[in-house]
């Protein structure tokens, strides 16, 4: 796969990013910071990640505690998903680390830049390219396949916080399966506020079993978890607990019967740069020219890589017809 | 510049960490040193250790450098570079009565056995600016080190000597007999739960190995609490003594000195001792309540096995720090007397064991806490869509209100 000449606009995206961080990316260096053991944290450290993912896998949606140790990374800033990356990854491995759905995002280059310098390892920018995609609050447009793992950055872990924020009572309803509470919360976000109340973050029913909080991916992003090809790992560092959902599990959002479960999507809304109207598409200031602040507000796919291959796509179609 | 803008958040990282690093030095002074930092802001680098839970402190010290000052940020940089440190071996339990002691106190009695020792302490210090610090030199340094060094050598031999074999015990200068043993020694101190007793004698529960689950052993709440933030301990201790509790502690005794560290030889199991630590050690002693929650069968028993008594809380913290062991030893007290009681929260928000547990740690608070300084576009995205409806739902019940409100109207004509 590495051996497939990249897009001209990844070309160019990793060029930049190469010259600004003086390093790597996109060629193969093994040439990590010697200082540290390869992925920083100690071997002891990932193979507890690594049980502790297995048990999670084992038990789709279930929460699994583990040590969660201390990383150069602000708790809250990912330290969860990024040991779960680190447990994972190994020198073959092709990274890509998004944010929002941007590879370029302050905190996606942080912790790229981090990776990068405990590893020495690839990172891509095409979602089709990576073999493990770090990412907070977004699913890649493009279907991951079989080969592929995503693993999902956490904040809040347990979606009965919202109605039980004792730890030891919420453990005792999700191994009683005792999910009223939660219920009622829905029933009374439509009663006050006439449909679910929830944005994204939206919970979840795993395998019939589990109530799962789906970590702030929108609700567009929820369906992409049921019968996907994928393995999705979710890693909470500072609340120090993972969880999965393996390939192929049943994942059903919550909702009644008179007020089915609904996405963000609004099929009149497009991306500005390439057109799309099938992705989730957020507002921007566009200015005029750079540190303008005359301009307007436009929407644009929240997936940079996707939506520049797209445009790509649809520029060298226009050539072609030209021609 | 848009800080997530394509192209633009790479650049944008990197030019703040120059510019952070321009903002440290463009005030041209003198690049202050870390050995200045670890000899003269001695109780920051106790701090940073501390909440850092390393001890090592040039280290602490450089942490202080590179944060300038942010105690937060110091201590951050060194819990990160603890992760890294492979663990060796874990030390024998240390015994604050081997304290080398520079200060120990006690509020429950006038004199106590050794005698009270105030030590440096900027208790009874008025609270005035020190304007002469301002124009302080090396040699005004020298000097008052010189005349310090003359007092000290021109006391007269015999009234050292005489204070070190009131103090001492073994003949060892600056060992002091605990205060609490003489509690002990007198019957008045309660006797620790039973499986608080059956947890002593097993390994402690390691905090950095094992996510804390709850209810939790008393050994992980000890390490939760050490190695919390000292403003969050002192928040909930306070308002704990304030007016949310009723465990009306007295400070049994505190002191801060070299503690030795000794860890099981390789080879013959012997305990070798490794060096000493600066450590500070307190212990809270207040009245144990019967629980008005217990059934009568079960206050019977208690009452039969075990006679009022006084309940003992316990704080310990790397370096030098009073207020902390204070706090940690306040708290370690009303969790036990929640516990105990089999109530929680009965006190208030400090005797709740998970709310303290889960929020004093400075790292973890103030990491999830600047979160939100992170770009959260796609999730408020989301929330708009969700406001939009709510929105939409609303009016249309207004409109239907208003209708229905009309229509009756006209009814009535």
């Amino acid at each position: 796969m590495k051996d497939k000449p990249l897009s001209q606009p990844h070309k160019d995206m990793l060029d930049t990013l190469n010259t600004l961080i003086g390093t790597t990316i996109g060629t193969n260096t093994n040439g990590h910071d010697p200082l540290y053991n390869f992925g920083f944290i100690d071997e002891d450290a990932k193979r507890e990640v690594r049980r502790k993912l297995l048990k999670a896998v084992a038990l789709p949606g279930h929460q699994v505690p583990f040590a969660s140790r201390d990383m150069p990374i602000a708790r809250g800033w990912g330290t969860g998903g990024l040991q779960v990356t680190l447990a994972l990854v190994e020198p073959r491995d092709v990274v890509k680390v998004i944010d929002q759905g941007d590879d370029d995002s302050v905190n996606a280059v942080n912790l790229r830049r981090f990776i990068q310098k405990t590893t020495g390892i690839d990172f891509t920018i095409d979602t089709a390219e990576a073999t493990i995609v770090q990412t907070r609050h977004r699913i890649p447009e493009e279907p991951l396949r079989a080969d592929q793992i995503l693993v999902l950055q956490v904040p809040m872990v347990d979606p009965l916080r919202w109605v039980e924020p004792v730890i030891e009572r919420a453990t005792a309803m999700h191994a009683e399966a005792d999910y009223g509470l939660m219920w009622v919360y829905m029933y009374e976000s439509v009663v006050s506020s006439g449909d679910m109340n929830v944005a994204a973050q939206y919970p979840v029913m795993v395998e019939d079993r589990y109530m799962m909080d789906t970590t702030p991916i929108p609700r567009y992003d929820v369906p992409r978890l049921h019968m996907a090809e994928t393995l999705y790992v979710f890693g909470a560092g500072r609340e120090k607990r993972v969880y999965a959902v393996p390939p192929y599990t049943k994942v059903v959002p919550l909702s009644f019967e008179d007020y089915p479960f609904t996405t963000e999507h609004n099929p009149a809304l497009s991306c500005e740069k390439c057109g799309a109207n099938d992705t989730y598409v957020t507002g921007h200031f566009v200015p005029d020219a750079p540190t303008e602040t005359t301009g307007h507000w436009a929407y644009q796919c929240s997936d940079t890589s996707y939506c520049a291959k797209r445009a790509a796509a649809s520029r060298d179609q226009a050539v072609t017809e030209a021609s | 510049m848009g800080y997530v803008a394509a192209k633009g958040g790479t650049q944008a990282v990197l030019h703040a960490e120059e510019l952070l690093e321009y903002f440290r030095l463009k005030g041209e002074s003198e690049p202050i040193s870390v050995r200045q930092i670890q000899d003269q802001m001695r109780l920051a680098v106790d701090r940073a250790m501390g909440e850092g839970s390393l001890y090592a402190p040039e280290l602490a010290a450089l942490a202080l450098k590179q944060s300038e000052g942010d105690s937060l940020e110091a201590s951050f940089l060194l819990r990160a570079y603890r992760s890294t440190v492979p663990r060796l071996s874990y030390s024998l339990p240390a015994e604050g009565v081997r304290m080398r002691v520079l200060r120990r106190i006690s509020a429950t009695f006038k004199d106590i056995p050794g005698g009270q020792l105030l030590g440096p302490t900027r208790d009874y210090q008025l609270k005035l600016l020190n304007t002469s610090l301002i124009s302080e030199s090396s040699q005004s340094m020298h000097d008052y080190l010189s005349q310090f060094a003359h007092k000290l050598n021109g006391q007269p031999a015999q009234s050292v000597q005489a204070a070190d074999t009131q103090k001492s015990i073994d003949g060892q200068t600056g060992i002091f007999p605990k205060v609490v043993e003489n509690m002990r020694a007198q019957g008045i101190l309660a006797q620790p739960p039973a499986q608080d007793v059956a947890e002593a004698m097993a390994e402690p529960y390691d905090v950095t190995r094992k996510a804390i689950s709850f209810p939790a052993p008393r050994s992980a709440r000890l390490q939760v609490l050490t190695q919390g933030d000292v403003g969050a301990l002192q928040t909930f201790a306070y308002s704990s003594v304030r007016g949310y509790g009723d465990i009306h502690p007295t400070l049994g005794e505190l002191r801060f000195g070299y503690l030795p560290v000794e860890v099981a030889h390789p080879l013959t199991g012997e305990p070798v001792e490794i060096g000493e630590i600066l450590a500070t050690e307190c212990e809270m002693v207040s009245r144990v309540y019967a629980s008005n929650e217990q059934d009568a069968e079960q206050q019977t028993r208690h009452r039969e096995s075990s006679p009022p008594a006084f309940g003992l809380g316990y704080g310990f913290c790397f370096g030098h720090n009073e207020v902390k062991v204070m706090s940690m030893s306040i708290l370690d007290r009303v969790i036990s007397a929640a516990k105990a009681s089999g109530v929680h929260g009965q006190g208030g928000a400090a005797a709740e064991e998970e709310f303290v547990l889960l929020h004093v740690d400075g790292i973890e608070s103030s990491g999830f806490t600047a979160h939100y300084k992170l770009p959260h576009y796609v999730s408020f995205q989301s929330d708009i869509s969700v406001l939009e409806r709510a929105r939409d739902y609303r009016a249309a019940q207004s409109a239907e209100t208003a209708e229905t409100r009309q229509q009756t109207t006209q009814f009535k004509e």
